[in-house]
């Protein structure tokens, strides 16, 4: 495996790593932004911003988009998060200029207004579709009461009257703004010619807009609270609990990635133990989020409604335990066989390999193999884990329960 | 280039292997003729349950035993009651592959189905049924396959819950031993392992399986093709099948090329017509669907209830539109996400296990590369339209969840009429 980079002069970033032995080739459009940087008025531009992008350019209409991606047979898509909105394609090497020429070109798109006022619709769909789902209605809960005021706490897809009222104007203004070459990655992982890709790339992007425009991170100010979202017709109690984490930026990462395996990992873990082998709940599970400036170890909980304040108990009594007596020696290696078997499998293949090589370089600003990742992980000591334990307070979540319930009895639940 | 192994044992059990040398990992899929159509009629969710009960205590290691060792050899692993296999699915990095296929060996030879563990398992069954009301997108598919296959094909795995209620510890253990056996067992392996070494780890854990009769089952009644489910959601969710011809049938490419016309990439009929030139959607596809006799298109769509009934109308119209043919383009497109899903299923050991598996059942060989890309290769726009014309469309079941029930019988056209 060989790493590759260049920088072209307006700041566009570009990322290659060459498997020889692999068949086909990745590639993806890092574009540095997402939920967090977008204005009130202006929520769910991002992700919007995402569709309309393969609604095509000055050289391509939607159809032209689709039907010029499948003709070889690429597998593409886009996604959009708090800090990254994500373009990518997998190829067989022969068509990779072929991919780049599209992403390219509906990188820059048009925004044409009757496509615009169509893809609100389907927009407004993928939010009701969600809406219908009482554990993604709990999540959002969740996130806002959780990041309150902060950016973080934005709404990936924003909400039916931000969208509706959202214009095509206020579209174009964002784009202009936060589309700019220098806060742009692009890592390209596989079977690739580096020399001819970057090449191909300096051309054709060259006359991007300079400039970079970096996030502002301001401190996350959390305070415990507790939530009841009272949904007669949901049939399980839906629940969330979510306290602070180590940022991205923090080493203390690896750790907060083996403590969710331990505490929640979906098999093995002692929420497993407690709440899923007992047959008490359906899901319990645990999972580390990471942001520039912030983290949170997100808790879903999802069970028959009588049982939920008990579980919610025997969670809280997980965290207490963790903190209190701390983590073996035999869990943490267990955590790490798991988390590397995992690490391994999910860059063996291009698309994974080049999530994880933009997604490094955007916040560590550093190639690593897979196996650096791996040596990080393996690193991770028992120390590490009453570190991350004495700086991040589990005991004092944050809380929503969405289900049948008025409120959650007990007095692990009082009213905030 | 991938070196393929394959071994039958006198007692049924048969081993695929693919060697893969340019890969860190390997995976098994390990299929026991034990799915959920044996599920006796009064203990619908039998099998599911077995399929938790059975990780419960196997072999040497109790319950907390097994999932520490599978744990510590990084195995992913699940394992799921399907119609007719009873599935389980592991990957990990290749030098640990052994280990987890021990065992598994004892999961499904020496599980000890231990009493004390029903109770925690009959709970999470039963939890699975109530979360899955959750989920309209998943409860309109289920109600789906209910409606288009006859009982028990397409009965859910999830089963139902006073009989999972009744289910006792003998009845979860006599359906092990009806049903779990090695004649129509596969265990398909591959990843970087060596093909000699798994046919002697294999032949030591499986050859000495004692063979026993197939147990029977019976195909129920026809369903009734259609059924509105009532709920106050925001969206209607639509589900449609229909038939089309089995994996391993002459006509299967062009039944697999037309199911892509329609729902292959963002190019493809449903999603144009639908979500890019109607907006009706955020979520509309096809999918195929086959058993060893009989096969069938699932479509789904899910869309806010006043614009639900469009949608219905203009998916049942592009449905309908198929038999008056597919053009040069659409072939072309079809036959490059073909080719390019084909090779690059090679770069996964995961996908090339449960495709080596896949094949042994349906054809009862495993397919080359190169034969599947001939194939690719000779599909054209007459061949599909053909096909087409031999198996159009109709006699659509139609399931929708909703506020509203949705109008979709045509003058003069019986949706339900003779199959």
């Amino acid at each position: 495996m060989t790493f590759h980079y260049t920088r072209l002069a307006n700041g566009l970033e570009i990322l290659g790593e060459s498997m020889p032995q692999s068949r086909s080739v990745a590639v993806g459009f890092f574009v540095q932004t997402g939920a967090r940087n977008e204005r009130p008025e202006e929520a769910g531009v991002s992700h919007f911003l995402e569709h309309m992008v393969f609604k095509g350019s000055e050289r391509r209409t939607a159809w032209d988009v689709n039907r010029d991606f499948d003709a070889i047979g690429a597998h593409y898509n886009a996604c959009t998060g708090e800090e990254t909105t994500l373009y990518y394609a997998a190829v067989l090497p022969e068509y990779l200029f072929a991919a780049l020429d599209i992403l390219t070109d509906i990188l820059r798109p048009s925004l044409r207004p009757e496509d615009f006022d169509t893809e609100k619709q389907v927009i407004l769909e993928e939010i009701r579709m969600y809406e219908d789902q009482p554990a993604w209605s709990a999540y959002d809960e969740a996130v806002a009461l959780f990041f309150g005021d902060h950016p973080l706490g934005h709404r990936i897809l924003g909400t039916v009257e931000s969208i509706t009222a959202l214009t095509r104007q206020q579209m174009l203004d964002y784009y202009r703004r936060r589309y700019l070459a220098g806060n742009i990655v692009v890592a390209v992982a596989g079977r690739l010619d580096w020399e001819a890709t970057a090449a191909w790339l300096a051309e054709h992007c060259q006359h991007w807009p300079a400039g970079a425009t970096p996030r502002r991170v301001t401190p996350v100010v959390s305070r415990p609270a507790r939530k009841s979202v009272h949904r007669p017709q949901v049939n399980q109690e839906h629940m969330f609990l979510l306290t602070p984490a180590p940022p991205v930026e923090s080493e203390l990462r690896y750790a907060a990635e083996v403590l969710a395996t331990i505490l929640g990992d979906d098999t093995g873990s002692r929420l497993y133990w407690a709440l899923i082998d007992t047959g008490r709940a359906d899901s319990a599970d645990m999972s580390y989020h990471e942001y520039q400036g912030a983290g949170a170890f997100f808790t879903y909980l999802c069970c028959e409604p009588a049982d939920a304040a008990a579980n919610l108990e025997i969670t809280l009594e997980t965290f207490r335990t963790a903190v209190r007596q701390g983590i073996t020696e035999e869990e943490i290696r267990q955590a790490q066989s798991k988390l590397a078997s995992r690490l391994v499998r999910g860059n063996e293949r291009p698309q994974g390999r080049m999530r994880s090589l933009g997604y490094t370089w955007i916040y560590q600003h550093e190639y690593r193999s897979v196996d650096e990742e791996l040596g990080r992980l393996r690193a991770v000591k028992r120390e590490h884990l009453s570190q991350l334990l004495e700086q991040y307070n589990l005991l004092e979540p944050t809380i929503v329960a969405l289900g049948p319930l008025a409120e959650l009895a007990g007095t692990v639940f009082p009213a905030s | 280039m991938a070196e393929n192994y394959q071994t039958t044992w006198a007692n049924g059990l048969t081993l695929l292997v693919e060697e893969m040398p340019e890969v860190r990992t390997a995976a098994f899929a390990l299929l026991v003729p034990a799915g959920h159509i044996y599920d006796p009629p009064q203990r619908l969710g039998t099998a599911n349950v077995l399929s938790e009960l059975v990780l419960r205590g196997a072999g040497p290691r109790d319950n907390r035993q097994i999932v520490l060792e599978l744990d510590a050899l990084g195995v992913d692993h699940s394992s799921q009651a399907g119609t007719f296999h009873m599935s389980f699915w592991g990957a990990t990095i290749a030098e640990n592959l052994v280990a987890a296929l021990r065992i598994f060996a004892d999961i499904v030879r020496r599980p000890h189905l231990p009493e004390k563990e029903l109770a925690a398992v009959k709970e999470l069954a039963l939890g699975a049924l109530d979360s899955l009301e959750d989920e309209p997108r998943e409860k309109v598919l289920v109600e789906l396959a209910r409606h288009h296959y006859p009982p028990p094909l397409g009965n859910d795995y999830r089963g139902q819950a006073e009989h999972i209620e009744a289910l006792t510890i003998e009845e979860v253990r006599q359906f092990y031993q009806r049903t779990f056996r090695p004649n129509g067992t596969i265990v398909s392996i591959a990843g970087r392992v060596s093909g000699a070494e798994m046919r002697g780890v294999v032949e030591e854990l499986f050859a000495d399986w004692p063979a026993q009769p197939d147990p029977q089952w019976q195909c129920g009644p026809e369903p009734s093709h259609s059924a509105h489910l009532k709920q106050a959601t925001q969206q209607t969710q639509i589900g449609v099948a229909y038939d089309t011809v089995p994996f391993g049938q002459d006509d299967y490419y062009a039944a697999r090329a037309a199911v892509a016309v329609l729902s292959g990439g963002m190019s493809s009929r449903l999603f144009t017509e639908v979500r890019e030139k109607r907006g009706l959607c955020y979520a509309v596809w096809a999918s195929y669907h086959s058993f060893k006799d009989r096969a069938a298109v699932f479509c789904y769509a899910g869309t806010t209830a006043d614009r639900a009934q469009e949608t219905l109308d203009v998916l049942l119209a592009e449905l309908r539109r198929l038999p008056e043919g597919v053009s040069e383009d659409e072939v072309r497109r079809v036959q490059a996400g073909l080719k390019s899903a084909l090779i690059m299923q090679q770069e996964s050991a995961s996908a090339r296990a449960a495709s080596l598996a896949s094949d042994w059942y349906y054809l009862g060989r495993v397919r080359s590369l190169d034969e599947i890309q001939r194939e690719i290769d000779t599909l054209t726009p007459q061949r599909i339209t053909a096909h087409l014309q031999q198996y159009p469309p109709r006699h659509f079941t139609i399931v929708t969840l909703g506020p509203q029930p949705l109008r979709y019988t045509e003058p003069g056209t019986d949706p339900r009429g003779p199959r």
